[in-house]
């Protein structure tokens, strides 16, 4: 290879190899969390936690006060950084584990909030369900899987809409034909029906969930970048590199790739909010996630039905967390769209 | 043309083809539909009968092609639980669905056109961005969690407004309507408000671009020039010029209010054919669910073929290109 340093955008990949290090370190925590066991890791939950912070910091380099322009951006960007937390450090911060059964009293059902256990040992904040949960505890559980759930969801779909995406666009001809129409068809349905459909066929499940989640979002994913991916390789460094005789492989995945990851990472923002709502709606409907492991739009449905007859809190507020994570998202979605790529602002 | 639209009528019926083996193997993959259907002290006799009359003691492929045989004859089974036919089920739900959208359609005109109109003309103020930012709220809020705030606050706490059900209906036309009576009305405008919510976002974002557009056009300066009052600018010339792309794309989330409207159906208690699937869902009854399957992908690929050819005729260049997008 030449010495040369081939010709590109001010975005180098040396420099910018670190943020997709801990872009990758964060997706494989999450998964390990979601799989289980690694939930009781105390360490790779704080390191996804940093990992979290310093990818946000990375984003936003150089453009803080751009992205903080008002109260509402402060706001938004504290309380998702609360909530993360929260969920993150459920376990630790909840008053009960409302998993564990032991600790469960029956004879609590349905105290409004502010009430005591029997033997004043501890207080209801937020009141309890049906079986005596605490809501407060359910709600930080619950957090936990909305937002892992959706998480996932959304990295793996990004991962196989960028993979499809580029591939169309660098086979062109047939292929790319084939694969557009496929991603075309699926987009023409609403995701919520599409989601419903697989659902249906699947059956309730946390790995169900995530996986028609991923089926509903990849094909997004993949128009975007296949649509990246063309512009991006008109540009005169894609020439350079070529001229350069760098291996196609290269010229994808050092060249290409790192220059249509940028706009995708905005979009994925709002799209992890979207995802949590669609999430929680399967589970309203009983097709989401199983009862063992409650979402909030689970605990939501399970308090619905006592709604009416004024036990307002088993769904209210398990709903005002729901509100508060998908209006900080959005709301910090939309501020780096504005920040990050103007030409997307809506 | 002719080849183009003949082409884009093969690509629909391969479609509808293909959702149609999607579907049928994706539902029949899930549980065994005989162990709801008979009592668990059923005698083995008993459950052989059972299984033959359903026709489940055949191979699957058999019963695929058995399954689109009748089918292309509009026949879809007949469902588990209700005994009927899966298609009339379906067709005797299916308007309450239509009035409810077709409500929630009007709502979402109602409620975003005024206010994307306002926010284009304060687009740089504080009004303008706080409509925009309350857009977000409409875009990102699940349906499900709207429904319930709207039923806290008018049926339980101001009882306004009954909470769940359907009311009175009216029959017009053969057909049991709740839209023509006063109390089957006031049953329809809190979901109806519901399923209207994220349509109306879209309405104001859309209303707010197509003013902005508007405000800087010569016809708008000539009316000023004119002295006509500022209202009259907004709420005659400019709304005539934004309503067509508005009503133009209305059109087509027609098809998603239906897809939605399982949703607010369920949260409602809404009988229509949204909650009917998920009841079906519930209760495994397949032929209800394929049935509901297919009826939407047919109603979505003919709404997406009506509107490639509308575009065509409309603009030439989509043809040439080939593709719908």
């Amino acid at each position: 290879m030449t010495g040369m340093p081939a010709p590109e955008p001010s975005r180098g990949w040396s420099a910018d190899s670190l943020p997709w290090l801990l872009a990758g370190l964060m997706g494989v925590s999450t998964l390990a969390l979601v799989a289980g066991p690694g939930w009781s890791s105390l360490p790779a939950r704080v390191l996804l936690l940093l990992g979290f912070i310093a990818l946000a910091a990375h984003l936003l380099r150089g453009k803080g006060r751009q992205f903080f322009n008002g109260p509402v951006a402060y706001l938004a960007a504290g309380s998702l950084l609360l909530l993360v937390v929260l969920a993150l450090f459920a376990s630790e911060i909840a008053p009960q584990n409302p998993y564990d059964l032991r600790q469960l009293d029956i004879m609590d059902g349905r105290l409004p909030p502010g009430s005591t256990t029997f033997d004043g040992a501890m207080t209801y904040r937020l009141g309890t369900d049906e079986q005596g949960r605490d809501i407060l505890s359910g709600i930080l559980y619950g957090l936990r899987v909305s937002l892992s759930v959706a998480i996932v969801a959304t990295l793996v779909a990004m991962a196989i809409g960028i993979v499809v995406g580029i591939y169309a666009a660098w086979a062109g001809g047939r292929t790319e034909a084939i694969l557009m129409r496929l991603v075309d068809l699926q987009l023409s349905f609403p995701s919520i029906l599409v989601a419903l459909m697989l659902m249906a066929a699947f059956g309730r499940g946390l790995d169900k969930v995530v996986i028609a989640l991923i089926i509903v979002q990849w094909a997004y994913y993949a128009r975007t970048v296949r649509g990246t991916a063309l512009s991006e390789a008109r540009k005169e460094y894609i020439d350079a590199a070529r001229g350069l005789g760098l291996p196609v492989r290269r010229i994808i995945f050092r060249h290409l790739l790192p220059n249509c990851i940028p706009p995708l990472l905005v979009i994925s923002t709002v799209q992890i909010a979207n995802t949590i709502v669609l999430e929680s709606s399967l589970s309203f409907l009983g097709v989401g996630v199983p009862i063992t492991r409650p979402s909030l739009g689970l605990l939501i449905a399970n308090g619905y039905d006592y709604m009416l007859s004024g036990q307002y809190w088993m769904s209210m507020y398990p709903g005002v967390a729901l509100l508060a994570i998908v209006a900080s998202i959005n709301l910090v979605g939309d501020r780096l769209r504005d920040t990050l790529n103007p030409r997307l602002r809506r | 043309m002719l080849v183009y639209l003949l082409r884009r009528i093969a690509q629909s019926v391969f479609v509808a083809l293909a959702m149609m083996v999607i579907v049928f193997f994706g539902i029949y993959m899930i549980g065994n539909p005989v162990d709801i259907l008979i009592s668990p002290d059923a005698t083995p006799r008993e459950i052989e009968e059972t299984m033959a009359r359903f026709g489940f003691d055949q191979p699957i492929h058999i019963q695929f092609f058995t399954f689109v045989g009748n089918a292309l004859q509009g026949d879809l089974g007949r469902s588990f639980v209700h005994g009927e036919s899966a298609v009339t089920l379906i067709l005797h739900y299916m308007p309450a669905t239509l009035e409810l959208a077709a409500l929630g359609l009007f709502f979402s005109i109602l409620i975003g056109v005024p206010l994307g109109v306002y926010a284009g003309y304060k687009s740089d103020r504080w009004q303008g961005r706080a409509i925009m930012t309350g857009s977000i709220f409409g875009f990102s809020l699940p349906n499900f969690w709207v429904g319930m705030l709207l039923i806290l606050i008018f049926a339980v706490e101001l009882r306004w407004l009954p909470s769940t059900g359907r009311g009175d209906t009216v029959e017009v036309l053969g057909i049991r309507l709740s839209i023509f009576s006063e109390n089957g009305l006031q049953y329809m405008i809190l979901p109806a408000l519901t399923l209207a919510l994220y349509k109306a976002s879209l309405v104001t974002r859309l209303a707010r671009a197509g003013t902005q557009e508007a405000l800087v056009q010569d016809y708008v300066k000539f009316a000023r020039a004119k002295g006509v009052s500022e209202t009259r600018i907004l709420f005659v010339h400019v709304l005539k010029n934004i309503m067509i792309p508005i009503v133009t794309v209305l059109g087509l989330e027609l098809g998603s209010m239906i897809a939605f409207a399982v949703v607010t159906e369920t949260v409602f208690a809404w009988p229509g054919m949204g909650k009917l699937l998920i009841d079906s869902i519930l209760t495994l009854d397949r032929p209800v669910i394929v049935a509901y399957l297919m009826m939407t992908v047919l109603i979505f690929i003919v709404i997406n073929l009506v509107v490639d050819i509308v575009y065509t005729i409309l603009d030439p260049r989509v043809r040439l290109t080939g593709g719908s997008t």
